[in-house]
């Protein structure tokens, strides 16, 4: 006689593949050893990849799993797409980098998996259990890969940092999800939403925890004032980690941000939205102004980075269904462009040795004009100037501030239009010293086949966008769909 | 006098609270800082465990247990990192930390 009915574990299906694989690679390195860190690497891209069909096989519709803990929709689809092509894309780039730095071990590959099993569960997380853990096991994972160099004293004192504040940061999240659960009475956000609508007023011990809740993902997402880590963690963890920490996590905090705030709490919007408008100001105005200063380009892309969740906070403030659609369009272009100047980064190499200074970009359009021409798609992009990609993902986002008709959101849009304007002071700085300045050495060549590729494809998708940008804007127009529907 | 849910959250909060100074006041020792973070997750796991009760709901106890296992990991590689770092620099003081600024 049957206990109780079997749980379905479908749509759960690639996390658990994921997870299994991971664990399964781990064992391919420990019995060939560490002669097989190219095998194992190229594997994990294979089982990213296998793990991307297997999600959109499982289909757009909404499913749950693990009673109600887990859900897959169009939403979680999308962002689990720019995770996963985030993932891979690092596990290729960080090859090469690895081997020149003697960091070139089997671990590498696996606890990227780890830490994409940990993102995918974020962005399906359905109740306050599913979320912690998935935060805690892409937590986890990404604290070892920034101190992976582990000789190096800089990339263990970024591990070191990124573990504390990460720690403090899910302490927060916890207290919050303790207080959510204590005054609303349940963890599973089906059942928040239900208690919430339509309750009249909301108990104080409720608010508290939605906001310690908010603090903590904002630690997660590098908004400010919970950015002090990013500077000095992408700074200090080897470059390869570094981009793999400016795509993948951000995807999947922006996602679980997103999901959190809309699905269980999208009846209490008057009570955080002043909280994400002013992390979003705060990040804008931040992102813009302090990377003005920044003489080492990691540091610059970490400023970058802090600005532009600023922006997609934008999108989230407005918790409409256009604005989700801006901050998923921003996030797929995002990705593109981050991924392709850390292409360039990587590049960024005389005599075997890492250059990360941006006056070592100096003549770079006499010395290699290829590599100095997709630079400049990238800044020009991340600066918002049409006609690259970067442009239109701006415009989705200050559209859907300004369609809601509220005064606030309106302030938020042209603060900023201003912020963005500060900012391109500092991303067309780097073209001027890459095309006006007289060459200061040359870089290592040739670049290796794998960056060429990517740099190919994310040059030219961020510079092609505008002819062809149905595909993603329609699917996140699907997917901002998904997540209001009752 | 009974003890009820508010001294319960009480003392979760003083845990909490402590905890979080102990991470920013503290300028000698990161052993010290992963001892804060401990605290910090053991005042959430008071929380939960009182929350439970009070609602009649299994779920604060499950996340409890959830929590403490995700803790031990969380120590485990604190720990790993914090010795991968004193074997570079040879001291685990907290002001010294600042290879980078910020």
């Amino acid at each position: 006689m049957p206990v109780a009915a079997a749980p379905s574990f479908l749509p759960a299906l690639p996390e658990i593949a994921l997870a299994c694989a991971a664990m399964l690679l781990l064992l391919v390195g420990v019995f060939r050893g560490e002669g097989s860190t190219r095998l194992v690497s190229w594997l994990a891209v294979l089982v990213l990849i296998g793990v991307l069909v297997l999600a959109l096989r499982i289909g757009f519709g909404r499913q749950t799993a693990f009673y109600g803990m887990f859900v897959t929709d169009a939403f979680a689809l999308f962002m689990k797409t720019l995770v996963l092509i985030g993932s891979a894309v690092s596990i290729v780039m960080a090859m090469r980098y690895n081997e020149d730095h003697g960091i070139a071990r089997f671990e590498f590959p696996v606890l990227v998996l780890l830490a994409t099993t940990g993102m995918m569960v974020m962005v399906s997380a359905n109740d306050l259990i599913t979320l912690y853990l998935g935060l805690e096991l892409q937590s986890l994972a990404l604290y070892v890969t920034a101190s992976f160099d582990r000789d190096s004293v800089r990339s263990s004192e970024a591990g070191l940092k990124y573990f504390v504040l990460g720690a403090l940061s899910s302490g927060m999240l916890l207290y919050g999800a303790s207080m959510v659960y204590g005054f609303a009475g349940t963890t599973s956000f089906a059942s928040l939403a239900q208690v919430l609508t339509g309750a009249g007023p909301v108990s104080s011990g409720l608010i508290i925890g939605i906001v310690f809740v908010i603090v903590g993902l904002a630690f997660k997402v590098s908004a400010v004032p919970f950015h002090m880590w990013v500077p000095d963690v992408y700074e200090g963890a080897p470059t390869p980690v570094t981009a793999f920490f400016a795509v993948a996590p951000k995807m999947a905090a922006i996602a679980l941000f997103i999901r959190f705030l809309i699905a269980p709490f999208g009846a209490l919007i008057a009570e955080w939205q002043q909280v994400i408008i002013f992390l979003s100001i705060a990040s804008m105005i931040l992102g813009s102004v302090a990377a003005i200063a920044q003489s080492n380009i990691k540091r610059l892309m970490a400023y970058s980075s802090i600005g532009h969740v600023g922006y997609a906070l934008i999108g989230l403030a407005a918790a409409t269904p256009s604005g989700i659609r801006g901050v998923l369009v921003y996030m797929a272009i995002y990705l593109f462009m981050n991924v392709g100047t850390f292409a360039v980064i990587l590049c960024m190499r005389q005599q075997g040795r890492m250059l990360e200074g941006i006056n070592d970009l100096a003549g770079l359009s006499r010395t290699q004009p290829g590599l100095a021409l997709a630079l400049a798609i990238f800044m020009f992009a991340m600066a918002g100037i049409p006609p690259t990609a970067g442009f239109f993902s701006k415009l989705y986002i200050f559209l859907a501030a300004i369609e809601t008709h509220q005064t606030s959101m309106i302030a938020l849009a042209i603060i900023g239009v201003v912020t963005s304007v500060v900012g391109a002071f500092y991303y067309l700085r780097v073209v001027k010293v890459m095309y006006f300045d007289e060459p200061a050495g040359v870089f290592d060549r040739p670049i290796t086949a794998e960056l060429k590729a990517v740099l190919f494809v994310t040059a030219v998708v961020t510079m092609f966008f505008f002819l062809l940008p149905d595909p993603v804007a329609g699917s996140a127009q699907a997917a901002a769909a998904s997540l209001f529907v009752k | 006098m009974t003890i009820g849910l508010a001294h319960y959250l009480t003392v979760a909060a003083i845990l909490f609270t402590l905890g979080i100074f102990g991470i920013f006041l503290n300028r000698k020792n990161v052993i010290i800082i992963l001892m804060s973070i401990e605290l910090m997750l053991l005042a959430v796991n008071i929380n939960f465990v009182a929350f439970s009760v009070r609602l009649h709901d299994l779920v604060g106890q499950v996340f409890a247990m959830f929590v403490l296992t995700v803790a031990a990991a969380e120590a485990a590689i604190g720990l790993a990192i914090l010795v991968v770092y004193f074997r570079n620099r040879g001291t685990i003081r907290v002001e010294d930390i600042r290879m980078m600024k910020g």
